[in-house]
């Protein structure tokens, strides 16, 4: 091949210094950047600082009497915020036990080859889809369709075993338990696609030693893949703890919006989340300032599960890595 | 030393431990057909009794108060375009913000502690309950009129919605440039460019597929929100006829869904089916689509 070199690069070379606008569109562009991430933090730290704030009034009032009191009385600006917390941890409590089980069955299920890759995509992405249903859907379905379809069968429960406390009401409609259910539907995806991904995560060679020294399929996944998916999953099931407990709008639309506080699960409750969706249009003078107080104490809930989870992820993930 | 055993070796279903793979492996199946039974159901409803409410007339009339007129109950058109309208204020603000967040993350700062802060946060607020987000916009922009003296605004309805996105674009970002093989990045350096020349032309072009399945990803859960519009937006059944009316109450499709969900009018109940279908076959197609841009060929680890 015959090396042609024209005039012009023969000449001799110079070495360019930048130009000054050059450097200065780098500087500028590295601090807008800079200002943008900040941004993260400016707005996370301003909802903290803002709802804080605006929640001095009642938190100098009531203090922690406020976490111990069911009372909320905009008549006699008697405010407690008891019903309300413990609507929001029991029904997310309770909701996660129920939807650990399904959401990791169904992801050992679908990490497993017991059937065709396939048939097992398609499950996980209907999961995941479920997912992508804004929760005042769910809701609406949820009010519609599913409380009307299970009431006979909580009346049924409640017909047979009324005597404990906690069934100790008659299913009318709206209440804590359809809550509970429509909760699982909400955060089983989150559950299973994290669960999914972490399981897939684990090196195929644990799983081949196990079978080589005769382990059977589900001794493997109990005593081996589990063990060493257990960072994610945690992290997930955390994840999906403060998903649940900070769900806002399938939960008020089905809870039934009651503050009389009640040990039974058939029974109208409140969450803390459905409480701000409901009052806070219509609230002023010091019940803003108790919502807001209610406020910080479901964002301070939701902030230590969401650390924790972090921290969780981070702290076992070493293990097999 | 030789090992003899009178155990057969053929596979005995009556062994305990046979006996439990089978029924563990039924009742796994069994979790996932639950799992995917509440999709099922809530998909065929949706679009079967959403579907039959849906004609020219409800997409494109405005919603009649509620008990004005017991057999029509108008459309839900105001809804849908305001829902379309707070989806664009929120992308034009958290767009920038988050791709250029996810920027400093990927490219300037890896492994910082700035950036370990940052990333920190940015998964912390993702946890933020939506509502809360409400909340601070309602406190800072619609209780303090600083939006030019207006209150409750379908600007504000946005800006709340764009802190929903935030989190999630700068996450995907982050990752997406993170994927860019160094080697384009010394090839690009190399020739002479300058670091601003090297991330818009080399590296964010090559992350575009990842950057955008991510902001579908936003943009579908926030379309779909509405506690944080509840009292940012508010309410309106009228159309937006001017660029002022921005700074007023604005509809929205969830808002609607809440609201004439629990009235007790059922042509009310029969526009919240209707709005319900038309957000939901939106979000699937949002999220399909996002899928379909995801397996399309962004970078992967194993790739150089």
């Amino acid at each position: 091949m015959l090396l042609r070199v024209d005039k012009a690069s023969t000449s001799k070379f110079t070495l360019r210094r930048r130009p000054t606008s050059e450097k200065l569109v780098d500087v500028g562009f590295k601090n807008i950047v800079v200002a943008m991430a900040s941004m993260v933090a400016v707005v996370l730290f301003s909802i903290f600082l803002v709802v804080y704030y605006e929640s001095t009034e009642s938190i100098s009032r009531y203090g922690l009497r406020f976490l111990f009191n069911s009372a909320w009385n905009p008549v006699t600006d008697e405010y407690g915020a008891f019903t309300a917390i413990y609507g929001t941890l029991f029904t997310s409590i309770s909701s996660l036990l129920i939807a650990i089980p399904l959401g990791v069955g169904t992801a050992i299920f679908i990490t497993e080859n017991i059937i065709p890759k396939f048939i097992r995509n398609i499950i996980g992405i209907m999961v995941e889809l479920l997912a992508a249903i804004p929760s005042v859907v769910l809701g609406l379905w949820a009010v519609f369709i599913m409380e009307p379809f299970i009431r006979p069968f909580l009346n049924i429960i409640y017909e047979l075993f009324g005597f404990i406390p906690f069934l100790s009401t008659k299913p009318l409609g709206a209440g804590m338990m359809p809550a509970i259910l429509i909760l699982v539907v909400m955060i089983l995806p989150i559950i299973t696609s994290i669960s999914k991904d972490s399981l897939n995560q684990v090196p195929s060679k644990l799983r081949q030693a196990a079978y080589g020294i005769g382990a059977s399929r589900w001794t493997t996944i109990f005593k081996v893949i589990i063990p060493a998916a257990i960072s994610g999953i945690t992290g997930g099931v955390l994840l999906a703890l403060g998903r649940a407990m900070g769900e806002t709008m399938a939960v008020t639309m089905i809870i039934g919006n009651s503050n009389n506080f009640s040990w039974s699960i058939f029974a109208p409750s409140y969450t803390i989340s459905s409480m701000l969706a409901n009052q806070f249009g219509e609230a002023d003078g010091s019940q803003v300032s108790s919502l807001m107080y209610a406020a910080l104490i479901l964002m301070i809930l939701t902030l230590m599960v969401n650390v924790f989870a972090q921290w969780i992820v981070k702290k076992l993930s070493l293990r097999y890595q | 030393m030789n090992y003899t055993s009178k155990k057969s070796l053929t596979y005995n279903p009556s062994l305990t431990r046979n006996f439990w793979n089978k029924a563990l492996t039924i009742i796994s199946a069994l979790f996932a057909i639950i799992s995917v039974l509440p999709l099922i159901l809530v998909i065929s409803y949706i679009l079967i009794k959403g579907g039959s409410y849906i004609n020219l007339e409800t997409l494109i009339l405005e919603p009649e108060p509620p008990g004005d007129d017991l057999l029509s109950a108008g459309g839900i058109g105001p809804a849908i375009t305001g829902t379309f309208i707070m989806s664009v204020i929120a992308s034009i603000i958290s767009i920038p913000v988050g791709v250029g967040g996810g920027i400093y993350l990927a490219e300037y700062s890896k492994s910082g502690k700035f950036a370990k802060f940052i990333r920190f946060g940015s998964n912390v607020l993702a946890g933020v309950p939506s509502i809360i987000a409400g909340v601070f916009i309602y406190a800072i922009i619609v209780s303090t009129k600083i939006l030019f003296g207006s209150m409750f605004s379908g600007i504000a309805g946005g800006i709340s919605l764009s802190i929903l996105m935030l989190p999630t674009i700068i996450k995907t970002t982050d990752e997406a440039l993170k994927l860019v093989p160094n080697d384009m990045r010394r090839a690009a350096y190399g020739v002479g460019a300058s670091k601003f020349t090297m991330i818009t032309n080399i590296t964010l072009p090559a992350a575009f597929r990842s950057i955008s399945t991510g902001v579908l990803i936003a943009l579908a859960r926030a379309a779909g929100e509405t506690a944080p519009l509840l009292f940012t937006a508010l309410f309106s059944r009228y159309y937006i006829t001017s660029f002022d009316d921005l700074f007023y109450e604005m509809g929205s499709l969830s808002v609607l869904i809440y609201n004439f969900a629990l009235e007790p009018y059922e042509a009310q109940n029969q526009l919240a089916w209707a709005a319900s279908f038309i957000l939901v076959v939106v979000l699937l197609s949002l999220n399909i689509l996002s899928r379909w841009i995801g397996t399309l060929g962004a970078f992967s680890k194993n790739k150089v």
